[in-house]
């Protein structure tokens, strides 16, 4: 352990230093390097397994530091759980300092072990799955770019480091999402996602710039996150524009949080981004980077904190979320789009915990939902495969008798997120729906109802792929086989983490300690806003959990006499109401189609608008000064035609003429120039006696 | 004395021979006889100098324009014509204009001569002026003496220089003047 | 007439010597009589000298004066004479109207 160096003053907490946090993110910046530069002549001559192998190699080093710094960490009594790794000056401009300089706390610990131990593993699982590409070289040094900045962002120090990550993964998003951008709907589908991120990213700057101008204006100009917990107390009392300043910061974060982490009304990116290739949507759309949004929370919880307003509309907006994206995952058909907006809906879950303020049960489900999804992606990716890039689930089925590794462990996964008690997704999301009924009953009931939905269409999707007949083309069940191992490991691996990992946080209700939680305490507090805990509510924590065994267990039960047993028909649901209830879910509510009309068209129509004015006038005026010039210069060409050379051809002319005239006087007769002598003399002479 | 009132009679007698000469440079036809008025002349303006106190100036007169230019010019005047001709023509033209300059420049200047007021010494016979005039030369006038040596020395180069027969001419006898 | 000779009649032989040289330098078409004229318009400046000379503050400066111009006027015809020599030479005349070659 290295000594302490601690440039602050006394009253602040005590930190280590240490060098070994940079090459947590550098070692996948240099594998992104290599694989650019070098990576098509490494693929040529090595193959894809060179290239993987080199990209895979990062991250898993990555994953290995951040262990060796989690028992450091362990290792420190509890006060002072925090690593800084200083690594070098970078901007010091009037009272704005900040440094390149990475942290690792509890909250860095849980969030880095996410990014780099279920990151190496789909780079694992991209080597199978993507074995019929030739520009793998590309997407592995994409994904280590992509790991390179998603690192940079949990692990920065200041909000600047942070800012420099959350735009790094949205590029590589973007990047990743058009992988295969020769099709046009996937680079579209890529501009939108960075699009949409972008206006997220304007909230969060404005967020930063109003913090930073409160902070300076009371001389606490830091926006280190060890140094903010203490200075932003000097928000307090602060107002603008009728609001609390702290209130206003939080809500510009916020809206940076709705738009990397696919909350409304910033998430239609996410069903989109599903053009991309499936490790692409596990990796980055699943388990990391639409988490940013709520570690961004996390981390500045003590602002949050403040502002109780922001935590209400994060808080709704969350189980709003929830509900909504559950409710449209009921009617969709591609495979990849009931994951998606599976992962909007369970991101919404997560805002709505760190709107009750139960921020430790946020980063929980956060964690758990990065398994279950990460493996129902793979899983998913594993069926897409076998399938020859078929993702349609109508035209699926019975897949479980030719990929076993992959139906077992995708049940598993199902299972978890349905909330089935005994594994990870049951603890996780029952805490967050406790903590939500003890701030509101209508945040409970929204939740509740999604868990149902959730259920419900988990296990329609494994139904409509797995069980029954297969529906597919006899070309492609001739071809059904399970996938690679270096598919079906990480898979298993996933499917084990589903079910493990949430017996760090089980609560003290059913026993346990909740360590997980008592982990955290040191960046997120001890217990939030939720209300007084006492042995009486007991009973009644039990029967909410009860009610939520309860709905899931329905929801799977529907599923089943819908989609297995085919006892109740689909189409009886579908054709309800005249099928408008159907088409208005089916068709996502038409959002994107009313952004288009409004958002959209209307940028365009200001667009022409500026045009045509440039066009007209603008360029009317240059023109027109262009030819008042013209006539100008062609004034200008006359009179240095005319007159200016006509003066100096004029004295050429005359001079010659005059000499002409001159030399006359050279007769060369020596008579004549001596009268000329001899009269010029008598002519001085007598003009001398005058 | 008797013998000053002969001074104006000398005075008129060379000053009569000076301007005859003159006269006969200016109108004579044949260069010859120019040439030989021109030597009356000098000698004329010889005796002048002698009337005026300046008797080694008359004698440098006398030697050197009349044994040096003069014998010099009609050396030229033989090596520069047919010698068979004995009338060498000394052709003048334009005489009336020049009459008219010559007068009207007579004019002028006697008139200046006539209008200033010039102060006079009484005419008196007088020493010998050479020592004077050697004196000065090789004291007051030292400089301009030497220049005028190297001037000397130059003229006899050039003289010669010019003067060199071509390579191509071929004349019998004829030499450097 | 028999009158005390005094400076203006010295300068009037100067002044006659002077229009003689310059008539002779308008009108002579021989190279030799131009050069004549020269030698008669020296001899006049010399008499003014010699009279003035004699007239004025009684030194002798006139005199030293006239003995270089003497000089000159002697070395200025040497070289004037070799230069119609040479011209002779080459145009085989020395009829100053002959030589126009200077001409523009």
């Amino acid at each position: 352990m290295t000594a302490v160096h601690d440039a602050h003053t006394a009253h602040e907490a005590v930190v280590h230093g240490t060098h070994l946090l940079r090459w947590i993110p550098l070692l996948p910046l240099i594998g992104a390097t290599i694989n650019f530069l070098g990576g098509r002549r490494i693929q040529a001559s090595f193959g894809r397994f060179g290239v993987a192998a080199l990209a895979t190699l990062m991250p898993l080093l990555s994953f290995v530091l951040v262990m060796a710094s989690f028992f450091q960490l362990t290792g420190l009594p509890v006060e002072e759980r925090t690593l800084v790794d200083y690594v070098a000056p970078w901007i010091h401009i009037g009272s704005l300092n900040a440094d390149i300089a990475l942290q690792f706390d509890p909250l860095t610990a849980v969030m880095t072990i996410v990014i780099t131990g279920i990151g190496s593993l789909i780079h694992i699982y991209s080597y199978g799955y993507m074995d019929e590409e030739p520009a793998a070289w590309r997407f592995f040094a994409l994904l280590n770019l992509f790991m390179f900045a998603m690192l940079t962002l949990v692990l920065g120090d200041n909000l600047l480091i942070m800012f420099v990550g959350w735009e790094g993964v949205g590029l590589c998003s973007w990047a990743l999402i058009g992988f295969w951008f020769s099709e046009e709907a996937n680079a579209k589908a890529g501009n939108k996602a960075f699009i949409v991120n972008r206006i997220g990213d304007f909230g969060f700057l404005l967020g930063l710039f109003l913090l930073f101008w409160t902070l300076d204006g009371h001389g606490q100009s830091t926006i280190v996150f060890r140094e903010l917990a203490t200075a932003a107390g000097a928000l307090e009392g602060e107002t603008l524009w009728g609001l609390s300043v702290a209130t206003l910061v939080t809500l510009f974060f916020f809206v940076g949080a709705t738009g990397k982490s696919a909350q409304i009304p910033l998430y239609v990116w996410l069903p989109d981004a599903m053009a991309g290739p499936t490790p692409v949507s596990a990796l980055i759309h699943a388990a990391t980077m639409v988490t940013a949004g709520v570690y961004m929370i996390a981390r500045m919880n003590f602002l949050f904190t403040m502002a109780p307003i922001t935590l209400e509309v994060v808080a709704y907006i969350g189980a709003a979320t929830a509900l909504f994206a559950a409710t449209i995952g009921l009617a969709q058909n591609d495979i990849k789009k009931v994951l998606a907006y599976s992962t909007v809906s369970q991101l919404g879950y997560m805002f709505m915990a760190m709107g009750v303020g139960a921020y430790a049960a946020g980063v929980f489900h956060l964690m758990t939902h990065a398994f279950f999804k990460a493996c129902l992606f793979l899983g998913s990716g594993s069926v897409i495969h076998a399938m020859h890039h078929e993702q349609d689930m109508r035209n699926m089925g019975g897949l479980r008798k030719y990929m076993p590794r992959t139906f077992w462990t995708f049940l598993i996964a199902t299972i978890a997120i349905a909330g089935v008690p005994g594994t990870a997704g049951f603890f996780s999301k029952d805490e967050i729906l406790w903590k939500a009924y003890l701030h509101h009953p209508a945040l409970w009931a929204a939740g509740f109802a999604g868990a149902g939905m959730t259920a419900f269409y988990m296990f329609r999707l494994v139904f409509m792929t797995f069980f029954g007949e297969c529906r597919a083309d006899e070309h492609t069940r001739e071809h059904l086989h399970e996938s690679s191992g270096w598919m079906t490991w990480p898979l298993i691996i996933l499917a084990a983490g589903s079910i493990l990992s949430g017996y760090i946080g089980i609560p003290p209700a059913l026993g346990g300690s909740n360590p997980f939680e008592h982990f955290l305490e040191p960046v997120l507090g001890g217990h939030g806003h939720g209300g007084v805990h006492g042995h009486h509510d007991l009973m009644l924590e039990y029967t909410y959990m009860a009610m939520s065994v309860g709905i899931a267990t329905t929801g799977i039960f529907l599923a089943y006499l819908m989609y297995n047993r085919r006892l109740i028909n689909p189409d009886w649901f579908s054709r309800a109401g005249g099928g408008a209830l159907y088409k208005l879910i089916y068709n996502k509510y038409y959002i994107d189609e009313i952004y288009y009309g409004t958002f959209l068209n209307g940028t365009i129509g200001l667009a022409r608008m500026l045009s045509w004015f440039d066009r007209t006038i603008v360029d009317g005026i240059v023109n027109g000064l262009a030819s008042i010039t013209l006539v100008v210069s062609y004034i200008n060409g006359r009179i240095d035609h005319y007159v200016v050379d006509g003066l100096v051809n004029f004295i050429a002319n005359f001079t010659g003429w005059f000499g002409g005239v001159m030399r006359r006087f050279q007769t060369g007769s020596i008579n004549a120039y001596l009268y000329g002598i001899v009269v010029v003399v008598t002519a001085v002479l007598f003009a001398s006696t005058w | 004395m008797e013998g000053m009132s002969l001074w104006p009679v000398v005075f008129y007698l060379l000053a009569a021979i000076a301007i005859v000469g003159a006269g006969g440079v200016a109108f004579s036809r044949n260069i010859i006889y120019s040439a030989l008025s021109l030597m009356v002349s000098f000698l004329g303006v010889a005796g002048l100098y002698v009337m005026l106190n300046a008797d080694f100036v008359a004698g440098v007169q006398v030697l050197i324009y009349v044994g040096g230019v003069l014998v010099l010019t009609l050396f030229a005047v033989m090596l520069t014509a047919q010698i068979q001709e004995v009338e060498v023509s000394n052709r003048s033209v334009g005489r009336i204009p020049a009459l008219v300059i010559v007068a009207g420049t007579f004019a002028v200047l006697w008139g200046a001569f006539r209008a200033a007021s010039w102060r006079e010494a009484p005419m008196e016979l007088a020493d010998s002026s050479t020592y004077e005039v050697g004196n000065a030369l090789l004291t007051t006038y030292i400089l301009p003496f030497e220049l005028a040596s190297i001037v000397l020395l130059s003229v006899l180069v050039g003289a010669v220089v010019l003067s060199r027969k071509e390579l191509s001419e071929e004349r019998g006898a004829g030499g450097d003047a | 007439m028999l009158a005390e000779v005094g400076l203006h009649h010295f300068l009037f032989v100067g002044l006659a010597l002077f229009c003689a040289g310059m008539f002779c330098v308008l009108t002579r078409r021989n190279a030799i009589g131009v050069l004549m004229g020269v030698e008669l318009i020296l001899n006049a400046a010399n008499v003014n000298y010699i009279a003035f000379s004699r007239y004025s503050a009684g030194g002798y400066d006139g005199q030293v004066f006239s003995i270089f111009v003497i000089m000159l006027a002697a070395a200025e015809a040497a070289i004037g004479l070799a230069i119609v020599l040479a011209i002779y030479r080459r145009f085989h005349s020395i009829d100053v109207s002959d030589m126009q070659q200077l001409h523009w």
